[in-house]
């Protein structure tokens, strides 16, 4: 599902919603998360994850292709943890495979 | 600089002071999209937005794993877990640089 798979999918279920009111509610909720993100805090969303930011060092890493070295300046990246309840449904023993 | 944690109610915030919708649709309407994202994934399809990240299932095999403290093998078994990939997007805005505006 892309994006306007699940804008589609919410208006349908609100009726009385403009899509564009949906989509300017998808897109608020990611913002915020990225917002959240760039500004060192977390996200917890019970029942679904948690996406937090963790710090890499600078480190020396190698040109795959040439074995070069190059240096890899120190960055921050995305996280994402599932929460316990989705990890659990993925797994439930439904006879759905 | 890692200060606060938001929630699911500084989401329904957001959309309430950003679409103008009640405190509480702007509640259920958070909790709609996630579980919308939900049922999709455990359905085993993959949610893809753009500029934000994929999730994605990946099927593990099982395998022998060992408690690390006492040393016992215990088999783990085949599973489904939750991968995401965040954007370049994403990547890009949390490392300080907005793409949007090269004013410089």
């Amino acid at each position: 599902m892309i994006k306007s798979g699940l804008v589609q999918t919410i208006a349908q279920q609100n009726m009385h919603l403009y899509h564009r009111d949906v989509e300017r509610i998808i897109n608020t909720i990611l913002d915020e998360i990225i917002e959240a993100l760039a500004n060192g805090d977390r996200v917890e969303l019970r029942g679904f994850g948690a996406f937090s930011v963790k710090q890499r060092d600078a480190r020396v890493g190698r040109n795959p292709r040439t074995g070069e070295a190059v240096s890899v300046t120190a960055k921050r990246v995305p996280f994402f943890k599932t929460g316990k309840e989705l990890r659990e449904r993925l797994n439930a023993p439904t006879p759905q495979e | 600089m890692a200060g606060r944690t938001l929630t699911r109610a500084d989401l329904s915030e957001a959309v309430h002071r950003q679409v103008g919708l009640s405190r509480t649709e702007s509640a259920e309407l958070v909790k709609a999209v996630l579980d919308e994202m939900v049922e999709t994934l455990v359905r085993g399809d993959q949610v893809k937005l753009s500029s934000f990240g994929t999730f994605m299932v990946r099927h593990k095999t099982g395998r022998i794993g060992r408690n690390p403290k006492t040393g016992e093998e215990v088999p783990i078994t085949p599973r489904r877990v939750l991968v995401f990939r965040p954007s370049q997007v994403m990547k890009q805005h949390i490392n300080g640089h907005v793409e949007h505006g090269k004013d410089d």
